[in-house]
């Protein structure tokens, strides 16, 4: 995913003098070129992120377009205040770029897992909040949020589904769909729509078809998507690599409550309340913490037969 | 540019409106208002290039209250200086106001930044300090800082920033009035000694008299190629006798008896 955003800030930083990129001290190896071609336009704040997003928003006061960038919860939870009382309450463009979303950084313990994030960042007003789950998804999650007047979240991960839609179908507010089907809806974001398109698979061969949304534009949500699947499918399963609590699945379950939506099924797969304390690769924490394939398949599996 | 004289008499009447405010909204923080007028008073009156009538003029100086807690002084001065009508001050604190306790933005002419949580200002001045030099700006960019609030770790990050990134277009000023929510700044979180740790965290550091308005003047007006940071000491609650050094004007609003004492020391009748 990181070849990916480089890829569109270097195509929006030649065109736009006024973006500027910010980084926490992180990034080595992804940014050293781009600092070498618009050193005017790069700046390492160093290790001090409410710094970072206080200086963001003075430029940004001052007209110009930010992107920040960090790791884990480092670019949201530690000045979660500086985002919402600089940056959204003034509506400034200020766009934070966070990879290693969930369990990206799954070894190197629970202060760099991001799991909490999305619940977080969604609950302020006027973030547009998007968790590409391909690479094209980050590719035009840079420009779209480029492209997006206020503050910005693009919530990148290591891992992705390989797809090939073209980035001009992805915009903010749509939901991409990764896999026609007509049994259930899985509802993914992040990468983990690898282990859905696996699960989908293995269940094809019970004459389960899946549909396979990438949720991609979390906040403003696809009301449509949702609608659909609600009307055309058994009903919606969520599968997120994060915490449950506010997180996508509880924007699903929200938008169906508030637009009179009534899936037949209804399930969230994700983190249940808990704080990551297992040390393992992403696909090991998966596993453990029970949303992956497997647990996609058997928990599809069991909804549809309760169901019938 | 205002006399001395003058911008003696624009603190008054900022610290009597400020006073007014105050009583009227049912509010607080007044003790740190009257701290700081004397700066604002210099400011706006002295130091600072704006256009009243044009507040987003591009050429402007920029101001940030940091501790937004005091926003009645800058409400006050900006009434004072022609951003708007002195008759909006009635509206502070009031239902449905724009004029919020700290200091608001939204829909007020000549606020730059709301602040209110502490250690926000002095980063957002870097942005746009720094700002003003990648567009090779002359303007200077202002910001007011509570000498409490250098407790927040945020100010700490921005003082190395300011020095590394050598932003001489920016003068913080802080308000030395040794007070702060509790007890002293030293029984809470010592911070002396301040000087020594400004310079040494690489900026141009000069103490004045915080209510000397020429000693003032000078400061901020001084050359300089760091950053330059102002430690004004103060006394808070300056120009009411029954205010001054007393912790509880941070939070007792001035009513009755006290309410006319404080205009009588400020020279207003009631």
């Amino acid at each position: 995913m990181r070849d990916a955003l480089m890829k569109s800030l270097f195509m929006l930083a030649e065109k736009d003098s006024n973006l500027m990129l910010l980084t926490g001290d992180l990034g080595y190896g992804v940014f050293e070129e781009f600092e070498k071609k618009y050193p005017k336009q790069y700046l390492n704040v160093g290790v001090a992120e409410q710094n970072m997003m206080g200086v963001a928003a003075g430029l940004a006061l001052e007209g110009k377009i930010i992107f920040t960038y960090s790791i884990g919860n480092f670019p949201t939870l530690r000045c979660l205040e500086q985002i919402r009382n600089d940056a959204c309450y003034h509506e400034l463009n200020i766009n934070i770029i966070a990879t290693g979303g969930g369990f990206s950084y799954g070894g190197l313990g629970m202060s760099h897992h991001a799991t909490e994030d999305i619940a977080i960042m969604r609950a302020l007003p006027g973030v547009t909040v998007l968790v590409p789950s391909t690479s094209e998804e980050s590719e035009a999650g840079v420009i779209n949020l480029y492209e997006t007047v206020g503050t910005g979240y693009l919530r990148l991960d290591k891992s992705k589904f390989e797809n090939t839609k073209s980035i001009e179908d992805v915009s903010v507010g749509n939901a991409n769909v990764l896999r026609y089907g007509s049994d259930i809806t899985l509802i993914v974001i992040g990468g983990i729509a690898e282990e859905a398109m696996k699960a989908a698979k293995i269940l094809s061969n019970s004459n389960i078809e899946c549909r396979v949304l990438s949720l991609y534009s979390v906040k403003p949500v696809d009301i449509n998507a949702i609608k659909f699947a609600c009307e055309e499918t058994a009903g919606i399963i969520t599968i997120e690599e994060g915490n449950l609590s506010g997180g996508m699945g509880a924007v699903i379950s929200e938008i169906c409550m508030d637009h009179g939506l009534k899936p037949r099924i209804f399930s969230r797969l994700g983190l249940n309340n808990e704080y990551s304390s297992v040390v393992g690769s992403q696909s090991y924490l998966r596993a453990y913490y029970k949303i992956d394939f497997k647990n996609i398949v058997s928990r599809v599996k069991l909804l549809i037969h309760n169901q019938k | 540019m205002l006399s001395d004289i003058k911008t003696q008499e624009l603190a008054r009447k900022v610290r009597i409106h400020a006073v007014k405010m105050v009583n009227k909204g049912g509010s607080s923080h007044i003790g740190s208002v009257l701290s700081i007028v004397d700066i604002l008073a210099v400011l706006y009156g002295r130091v600072m290039q704006y256009r009243s009538n044009e507040p987003k003029w591009v050429n402007r100086d920029r101001f940030i209250l940091s501790k937004g807690h005091a926003g009645a002084g800058v409400y006050a001065v900006l009434a004072e200086c022609g951003f708007f009508n002195i008759t909006e001050l009635d509206k502070h604190y009031q239902d449905g106001s724009i004029f919020s306790g700290h200091v608001s933005h939204k829909g007020v002419p000549g606020v730059e930044l709301s602040t209110g949580s502490l250690g926000h200002g002095l980063p957002v001045a870097l942005g746009m300090a720094l700002a003003a030099k990648i567009d090779k700006k002359s303007h200077k960019i202002f910001v007011v800082m509570s000498d409490g609030e250098l407790d927040e770790g945020s100010n700490w990050e921005a003082f190395m920033f300011a020095s590394h990134h050598e932003l001489s277009n920016l003068t913080a000023i802080i308000d030395r009035n040794k007070l702060q929510s509790m007890k002293t700044t030293e029984e809470t979180l010592s911070l002396e000694p301040l000087r020594d740790k400004l310079i040494a965290f690489g900026w141009n550091v000069i103490e004045v008299d915080g209510h000397n308005h020429n000693e003032l003047f000078s400061a901020i007006d001084s050359d300089t190629k760091k950053p330059k940071v102002i430690i004004a000491n103060t006394i808070k609650g300056k120009g009411v006798s029954f205010m001054e050094n007393e912790i509880s004007w941070h939070y007792r609003t001035p009513k009755g008896e006290l309410f006319d004492q404080a205009m009588k020391d400020l020279g207003e009748k009631t």
